[in-house]
């Protein structure tokens, strides 16, 4: 049976974090990365811009074998974990291999969810999770000239924006209200969506697909809840994703009620000698309680501060996740920070926008500190508000500097801290 | 192992918010007077003071680990975080990322741009006549260093913050293995540099002559040598007592006649290692275990003799001051006293404030050293005979001498009567050494 002293499953950028933070403090326990994606590794958000054939597939590798050489770190692709024995420290891979780990680490990311559409499971449909995901949606393209995007989040929008780009007659069907429901607020999001309408496609929001059936040479017909019926060649399928967690059936390890493995602030699991960090966990939130974060900034952290847990190494308790997004439609760039679309009474939210320029701000205050922003076709450094809000600098002595020039305002704060 | 890297330093308070680095960082990245487009940015600059907005190169860059398409990454060998534009895929991650704003999306060029050090020269640092920015590059010399042979066995036993150490350690990888050193008494052969129990500290030939014949030793060694037609420098690592007291005799003579050496006086106003008593060069109002504080004295009471001054009278071939605070100052000092050594007599007179013996935190040494310099209580200057005198880092706007003595638990008892009289002889000081120094140009 093939041994490791510490084992990682995943090779995106949780997992590869976490090889450097045990590297810095291990420089001889044996390390062995398994993954199942056939590829080196890549970073999930970079498939948007595969699909456009801006990043050539060739190009996007995080990492090249000579990274792991000079980590001392073994690399086997190809080969998917499917079962766990904590007990015995062992894990068990799609060919059959099992291995002993010292430690092992499970960042296996997350999968799309295919919603529950009568008839979805045999219609011909694209997803947007791996490398050969985007391949194949880009290679689909050539030959569509309808397209239907299920879902207006991140995943869905940034590939509808391609596919109209590319030419295509797009249609976009979000069950919520508006668009980037998790990310925008309803004037933000109405400003993104004028962009794609602008544009040509269409839409369609608080609808919800009843039934998908397929038709001849790869055309899908899809019924929507109001009775209207959509025909298109290409079904691009973004309605969010889940934890990737199905090797862990038969253990006692946590989930959470989102379904992420439960990770405590040094990304321990509930069972010893098992970490877990990125999109796959379900953990410690800025601010209080848990949740799936799901963005690669924390996959960077947790990876890192797993790694150091897992080598010895002393690390400071996770901050816990804070929502940072950026999402650029048509050239325009919105960037979006902490509790950006928070809501209350105890809140000093201050909004203003100009649909016609583009421009548009939210920053939300409470007692004084930044807790969340978003802004739209302007400068903003998000690196340093995220420091703002979790500093919980107090912004009482600038506020109307702040309010009136967020970016400059906050660069002086930052240059002060650090200094 | 990791090196190290240059990197630019910004002194806020020197910054008055003029502009110019941002203007010069504008025409050289983007070819326009265009500042929005400047990789670095000068903020505020009214009573609060400016600040700087640029990227620090980080040796673990943030915007590179959240960077989706591996377009950031640190260089091994320059240090600079580069940025691949044909791969960068304007997500604006990296802006999250960075903690500093140093990595922002130009409008202009549609894309992110950052600093990267101009490869080496920075344009803003060239643009700021305030001393605002500084590209510090003393990173190269301690990856040289680095590379060379350390000539101190492990373990020397100075004590916590003495400076001697990092001092002998920089100085002997700079001369090499070619050397013979003299450590008379005092704190150097004491930290082990002349061994124990017939084991040396030293990876070359070392000796231990008395305080009062280590310059003639050295004269003496060096014309043995040369009859048999070695060619070998002669070193001595003093203590200010075997330098500025008890040596002198034999020092003055070997000044005098030119003798070929290098000789090093490690000055920590006393003798340090035997019980902390003055010496020559123990300044005015220093507590020492001669020079007690009661009812009656107040420390030493008469200012302390300037060796490096009677060495540049002598004519000495080439004579210096250095702090370790300064240590490109203290290398470009050594190398031309090392070359000096081949063929005349070199004085470097460098100084050590001693935490023991004058009762500071062992991990202020080099910020002391720095207070010393920035007072004008130690200044830097070398000389020689063509050149005359001139100052390596002269001081625009001393700081007032309580700063440094205020650091210092020797000086814990002095009072303003005193301080006047240690400002008064610091500038009378440097007046002095003003009328020797080569008119500019001159």
């Amino acid at each position: 049976m093939p041994d490791t002293d510490y084992l990682i499953v995943g090779s995106s950028h949780a997992a590869l974090e976490a090889v450097t933070a045990i590297r810095m403090h291990d420089h001889s326990g044996s390390v062995t990365l398994v993954t199942r994606d056939r590829h080196p590794p890549y970073s999930p958000t970079i498939l948007p811009y595969v699909v456009s054939g801006r990043a050539k597939p060739e190009r996007v590798p995080l990492r090249d074998s000579g990274w792991f050489a000079a980590q001392g770190a073994t690399f086997v692709r190809e080969d998917a974990l499917v079962g766990l024995d904590p007990d015995a420290f062992t894990a068990r891979l799609e060919s059959g291999a099992m291995w002993r780990y010292g430690k092992l680490l499970l960042a296996t990311g997350a999968r799309p969810v295919v919603p529950d559409i009568a008839g979805l499971e045999t219609v011909p449909r694209h997803v947007l999770r791996t490398l050969d995901d985007a391949v194949a949606l880009r290679e689909a393209i050539g030959a569509a000239r309808r397209a239907v995007v299920l879902g207006a989040g991140l995943v869905g929008m940034h590939a509808a924006e391609n596919l109209v780009t590319a030419g295509l007659d797009v249609t976009i069907v979000e069950r919520g209200a508006h668009p980037l429901p998790l990310y925008f607020g309803a004037t933000a999001a109405a400003m993104i969506g004028q962009a794609f309408a602008a544009r040509g496609a269409r839409l369609l929001c608080g609808r919800t697909v009843a039934s998908a059936q397929g038709g001849g040479d790869g055309a899908v017909a899809l019924a929507l809840d109001d009775g209207e019926t959509l025909a298109t060649d290409l079904l691009v399928v973004a309605a969010g994703v889940v934890p990737e967690t199905g090797y862990l059936a038969g253990t006692d390890i946590g989930l959470g009620a989102a379904g992420g493995i439960l990770v405590d602030a040094h990304m321990r699991t509930t069972r010893p000698g098992i970490w877990a960090a990125g999109d796959v966990t379900e953990g410690p939130a800025f601010g209080g309680g848990v949740a799936v974060s799901g963005i690669l900034p924390s996959a960077v952290d947790q990876g890192r501060i797993a790694g150091m847990d897992m080598a010895g190494d002393r690390v400071p308790p996770y901050d816990g996740a804070i929502p940072l997004n950026t999402y650029a439609a048509f050239g325009r760039h919105a960037v979006s920070v902490g509790d950006a679309l928070a809501e209350g009474d105890d809140l000093d939210v201050h909004e203003d926008g100009d649909p016609e320029t583009g421009r548009y701000r939210r920053l939300v205050l409470r007692d004084g500190r930044l807790v969340g922003a978003t802004v739209i076709g302007e400068a903003i450094d998000g690196g340093i508000l995220r420091q703002l809000i979790l500093r919980r600098t107090d912004l009482t002595p600038v506020k109307d500097a702040f309010l009136a020039a967020p970016r400059d305002t906050a660069r002086v704060l930052m240059s002060r801290l650090w200094r | 192992m990791g090196r190290s890297f240059d990197t630019i330093r910004f002194r806020a308070e020197a910054c008055d918010a003029c502009g110019q680095c941002v203007i010069a960082c504008a025409r050289a990245k983007t070819g326009t007077d265009d500042t929005s487009r400047a990789r670095l940015q000068i903020l505020g600059g009214g009573t609060e003071g400016a600040e700087l907005a640029l990227c620090r190169q980080c040796t673990d860059p943030q915007c590179a680990a959240v960077c989706p398409s591996a377009s950031l990454a640190k260089d091994p060998d320059s240090g600079v975080v580069t940025w691949e534009a044909e791969t960068c895929v304007d997500c604006l991650l990296c802006t999250v990322g960075c903690a500093y704003g140093g990595i922002a999306s130009d409008p202009v060029a549609g894309h992110v741009a950052k600093c990267d050090l101009c490869d080496g020269a920075p344009e803003c640092v060239a643009a700021c006549d305030r001393g605002a920015l500084e590209h510090v590059t003393a990173s190269r010399l301690y990856n040289t260093q680095h590379e060379r042979e350390d000539l101190f066995a492990p373990g020397l036993s100075a004590c916590h913050g003495c400076n001697s150490e990092l001092l002998i350690r920089h100085t002997m990888r700079h001369i090499g293995r070619e050397t013979v050193v003299a450590a008379p008494p005092g704190c150097i052969p004491g930290m082990g540099v002349v061994g124990y129990n017939g084991q040396t500290g030293c990876k070359v030939p070392v000796f231990h002559p008395l305080l009062t014949n280590t310059a003639a030793m050295l004269a003496g060694l060096k014309t043995q040598y040369a009859r048999a037609g070695r060619d070998v420098t002669m070193v001595a690592l003093a203590g200010d007592g075997g330098t500025v007291d008890v040596g002198f005799q034999s020092l003055s003579g070997a000044a005098a006649r030119n003798d070929p050496m290098l000789f090093i006086c490690v000055d920590n106003e006393g003798y340090m290692n035997t019980g902390m008593q003055a010496s020559g060069s123990t300044s005015y109002g220093s507590w020492t275990s001669t020079t007690p504080v009661g009812e009656h004295m107040q420390g030493k009471s008469g200012d302390a003799k300037s060796l490096p001054m009677l060495m540049m009278m002598h004519n000495g071939a080439y004579v210096a001051t250095a702090s370790t605070a300064f240590l490109e100052d203290y290398h470009e000092k050594l190398e031309k006293a090392y070359a000096t050594a081949q063929h005349g007599f070199a004085y470097l007179h460098v100084y050590a404030p001693c935490p023991t013996g004058w009762r500071f935190p062992a991990a202020l040494t080099t910020e002391v050293c720095r207070r010393q310099v920035e007072t004008n209580f130690v200044t830097l200057w070398e000389y020689t005979r063509d050149g005359g005198l001139r100052f390596t880092r002269p001081v625009e706007g001393r700081r007032p001498i309580g700063d440094y003595v205020e650091m210092i638990g020797k000086y814990r008892h002095l009072d303003q009567t005193h301080l006047d009289v240690i400002q008064h002889q610091v500038d009378e000081r440097v007046a002095f050494l003003r009328r020797f120094a080569a008119p500019a140009g001159g």
